[in-house]
């Protein structure tokens, strides 16, 4: 089992010998006009990234100002509607639960050099999953602490299969990832659909709103007054941190990274490759499941149709973002969930889509991506310094954000 | 073209890899360039091809300013390079891979584009397919193509670095001629290379890096004691060492046959001795490569069968042989060996058998620490791979093959290392021998195989000869035996 990663082969970017990967080295000191400013490099990042973030204001600005908008009342909107109050303030977080769990799962599937689109499916699997738990278990006397935790296992289950699904198809079937995904996030959102309007519909009439809500000793508990539950936070700060120590700390997140970067070398190191492919996107299943299952549990409390909410591809774009540094993607999975609750009021107070917040965080990926292209090009390095899990980085498709409310 | 480099620098961190050269080139030169591994010799070369970006000095082409910031510049300005491995697009087809350089290529179409190739191949007798993939080609082919298409697109100036390890003695004499009639053509050319014997035959002037800067320049006819002591600032005396050969057999093939798309390789009937070194020899493509690649368990054998130690292991997977104590060390250092993107330090780690699924760092980073001393690597445990120079790449190759190790298969151990990483690296190896490693290795190195193996298998056409003992061969009947002289192929 040797089959190499697909790789689009750019020249001075391929693998080449000692000839080609330049890695920039700190006290290089380029010819350039703003090597000669004097500023260190560390200085020159954070420069790059600040007008990388301004440079995405202005484009949405100008975006706002086509649609007739008043742009800064707009962004104060969004500002007050994140975090405003006590109330949104836990609202961003609720947010940023699944936000944070995908993104972190993405992280394992992209250092072994992968591109799990089906991110979404797996989401969708999960709530599926610790739904249909909690629906057998809810007419039983099972106390509701094991129902629970059945029902979140069950989701982490859900998801981790879907997503192995995914990495047989790649390893053994040939399917590209992306394409997988893609058709397996259909399946999944048909699938979701049809329990809700069959199996599983209301009594009466299926409905857009979901399935019966649980009773209420079947939800995990909330702080009072709010929706945000300890628990569902819990959970997630706790699988995030395994996630983190498991890519920097473990030989685990070592031989991933050696697979997804050169999975011929990896074999020859005499890591087992394939196995390595499918562990990563087990546990990139089991986080989007997990996802998926708080959504049920402490969210929404019924499966509804996009119980996803398009967390997943806003995780790619968190990890893109981030460029697949663990440290990083907490917090700016933070500030992409406050961009979401901060939008949601935008419709009712200025009559403008919500999907505003949509536009900035594409625009602020690409933003971010080509500040990365261009402070290259400016320092006159090769196009060559690796972005973290390499290929992904490049040639990807662009895949919109249905960003739709969390809430 | 006349070449002049003014006063160029480049630093890498705390590494100054060129630290004021300047060097003259008049048109119609062979210049070699000479210097032990990590002298910077790859790096002023792909300052002048544009590759990377001068921190600090001037390029001349005729005379005049030259503003070379990237592949494509330079190659307008008429400067192009041949790379220490091959940079083409493996999944391309001869012909694609040609017409993707060309400026304006799309509007040519195929069919000219294709007689054109032709007519080059002919011009300079090579024999070029246009329609074979390119994954598919020996190294010493996809140079040819290299070659042909930067002349295709104007090249006045030549850059090859290490541009004759791993192809056949042919191919080689090839290139040389080819490089002497573009010489006579008054194109320039710049050949980087480790090889002492192949520089003196070939370049008029030689240039001498060591450490960043260019300590000598010499003119033919050469002096090679002088040559050495300006590389490496005293002399090296080589030796051939003894065998440590012992009784105890460890891989034992028994009317092995291997085949690819291409070749069919046996039978053939082999023993290994611990402690022993085999060399195998043969032209590029006899089928040394797929001989090494059944010995790792990374192929199946189609009849035979192969023991190591006693126990039958045909077609068992590569993991049963890794476990024991099996090694391969791949040609390809960084699209097969190495990781890029990753640190030595993580290499090492990667490469060692490990308790817990934790990593210590600090453990990790001594142990390459103690690594990169004894293998004399050139550089620091966070440095990635694809930062060290090409000879320290194959150290860091080395320095990772598991040890005790039971059977090691090297393929071109020594490409790339200068003559004092050679000997030093053989005695590492060696060293191993007398715990009782046994050691099958590829080189096109005749000398190479004579003066560490024990004895040497010759291939020729996929017939494997029986060993020869390489105390009683001498270099020129070597050389007749890989010509495929007493070993016909079979009809
Ligand atoms: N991209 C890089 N980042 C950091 N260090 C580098 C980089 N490229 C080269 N170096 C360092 O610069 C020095 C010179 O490297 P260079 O590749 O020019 O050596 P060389 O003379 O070609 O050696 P070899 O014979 O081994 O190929 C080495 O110490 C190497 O580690
Ligand atoms: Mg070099």
């Amino acid at each position: 089992m040797n089959r190499q990663p697909s790789q689009p082969e750019t020249r001075p970017e391929t693998v080449g010998g000692d000839n080609t990967s330049t890695t920039p080295v700190a006290a290089h000191t380029p010819r350039s006009a703003l090597g000669r400013t004097g500023l260190s490099r560390g200085a020159l990042n954070v420069a790059f990234q600040a007008g990388a973030f301004l440079v995405a204001l202005v484009i949405t600005t100008l975006v706002l100002l086509v649609a007739g908008a008043p742009p800064f009342a707009a962004y104060g909107e969004i500002v007050r509607g994140a975090v405003g109050s006590l109330q949104s303030l836990a609202d961003v977080t609720v947010a940023w639960v699944p936000l944070v769990v995908c993104t972190f799962g993405l992280l394992v599937t992209f250092a072994a050099g992968l591109w799990n689109i089906g991110v979404e499916g797996q989401i969708m699997l999960g709530a599926v999953f610790a739904t249909l738990v909690l629906r057998l278990l809810q007419d039983t006397n099972a106390p509701a602490w094991l129902a629970l935790t059945l029902a979140i296992s069950a989701a982490m289950v859900g998801g981790g299969l879907w997503a192995v699904l995914a990495g047989v198809l790649k390893a053994f079937g040939g399917v590209n990832e992306i394409f997988g995904g893609l058709g397996l996030n259909y399946v999944a959102t048909a699938l979701s659909l049809w329990l809700i309007f069959g199996p599983w519909k209301r009594p009466g009439v299926g409905s857009m709103s979901g399935t019966e809500p649980f009773p209420e000793q079947l939800w995990l508990p909330q702080f009072s007054g709010l929706r945000l539950s300890p628990w569902g936070l819990g959970l997630a700060v706790l699988a995030v941190v395994i996630v983190g120590v498991a890519l920097s700390r473990t030989y685990f997140g070592l031989k991933l990274k050696a697979v997804g970067r050169n999975m011929r070398a990896a074999f020859l190191l005499g890591i087992p490759t394939w196995q390595y492919v499918l562990a990563a996107f087990l546990v990139c299943g089991l986080m989007a499941g997990l996802a998926g299952g708080i959504q049920v549990t402490a969210v929404y409390h019924r499966l509804i149709p996009s119980i996803s909410s398009g967390y997943g591809f806003l995780g790619l774009l968190v990890a893109m973002l981030v460029r697949y540094r663990a440290l990083w993607a907490a917090p700016v999975a933070l500030f992409y969930a406050a961009l979401n609750i901060g939008s949601i009021q935008l419709p009712i107070v200025l009559k403008l889509d919500s999907s505003l917040a949509g536009v900035l965080q594409g625009v602020l990926v690409l933003c971010v991506i080509l500040a990365e292209g261009a402070r290259q090009r400016l320092l006159h390095r090769p196009v060559s310094e690796l972005p973290a899990p390499q290929e992904p980085g490049r040639g990807a498709p662009e895949h919109a954000t249905p960003v739709e409310d969390a809430l | 073209m006349d070449v002049e480099i003014r006063d160029i620098h480049k630093r890498f961190g705390a590494v100054r890899a060129n630290a004021g050269i300047s060097l003259r080139v008049t048109a119609g030169t062979i210049q070699g360039v000479l210097g032990e591994n990590g002298a910077g010799k790859s790096t002023l070369m792909k300052i002048l091809s544009g590759f990377q970006p001068a921190d600090r000095g001037e390029i001349l082409l005729d005379g005049r300013m030259a503003h070379i910031g990237s592949p494509a510049d330079a190659i307008r300005a008429g400067v192009g390079m041949l790379h220490q491995d091959p940079m083409d697009f493996p999944a391309f087809r001869v012909i694609d891979d040609f017409l993707v350089g060309r400026p304006g290529g799309i509007s040519l179409s195929p069919g000219q584009a294709r007689r054109e190739l032709q007519a080059q191949a002919e011009h300079f007798g090579f024999s070029l397919e246009p329609n074979r993939e390119i994954a598919r080609m020996t190294v010493g082919e996809r140079q040819q193509l290299e070659l042909l298409r930067l002349l295709w697109q104007g090249a006045g100036v030549l850059i090859l670095d290490e541009p004759t390890t791993g192809i056949s003695a042919p191919q080689r004499e090839t290139l040389f001629a080819i490089l002497r009639q573009l010489a006579a053509e008054k194109k320039t050319v710049l050949f980087v290379s480790h090889k002492l014997d192949e520089v003196e035959r070939l370049c008029h002037r030689v240039a001498v890096l060591r450490q960043g800067r260019l300590v000598g320049e010499e003119s033919a006819p050469f002096d090679t004691a002088q040559l050495v002591r300006l590389m490496f600032g005293k002399e090296i005396v080589v030796s051939a060492p003894r065998s440590t050969a012992r009784e105890e057999t460890v891989l034992t093939l028994e009317g092995i046959e291997v085949e690819d798309a291409r070749l069919h390789v046996g039978p053939t009937s082999l023993e290994v001795r611990a402690g022993e070194v085999l060399g195998l020899a043969g032209m590029e493509g006899s089928g040394q490569s797929l001989l090494l690649r059944v010995c790792a368990g990374l192929m199946s054998p189609v009849a035979g069968r192969l023991l190591l130690d006693g126990h039958d292991m045909t077609h068992r997977p590569y993991r049963s042989f890794h476990d024991r104590g099996v090694a391969y060390v791949p040609a390809a250092r960084l699209e097969q060996g190495l990781v890029p993107g990753l640190s030595l330090t993580e290499h090492v780690l990667l490469s060692e058998r490990h308790r817990g699924p934790l990593i210590d760092w600090k453990r990790g980073r001594a142990k390459t620490a103690r690594r990169i001393h004894d293998f004399n690597i050139r550089g620091e445990p966070d440095n990635t791979v694809e930062s060290l120079s090409g000879g320290n790449q194959q150290r860091a190759l080395l320095a990772l093959v598991p040890d005790p190790a039971r059977l090691l298969l090297l393929e071109h151990p020594t490409r790339g290392l200068d003559v004092e990483s050679t000997v030093y690296i053989w005695s590492k190896l060696k060293q191993r021998c007398t715990q009782g490693t046994a050691i099958v290795f590829v080189s096109s190195e005749l000398e190479e195989l004579l003066r560490y193996g024990d004895r040497v298998a010759v291939l020729f056409s996929g017939r494997v000869s029986a060993p020869v003992s390489a105390a009683l061969t001498s270099v020129e009947e070597l050389g007749e035996l890989i010509g495929g002289k007493g070993l016909e192929p079979a009809a």
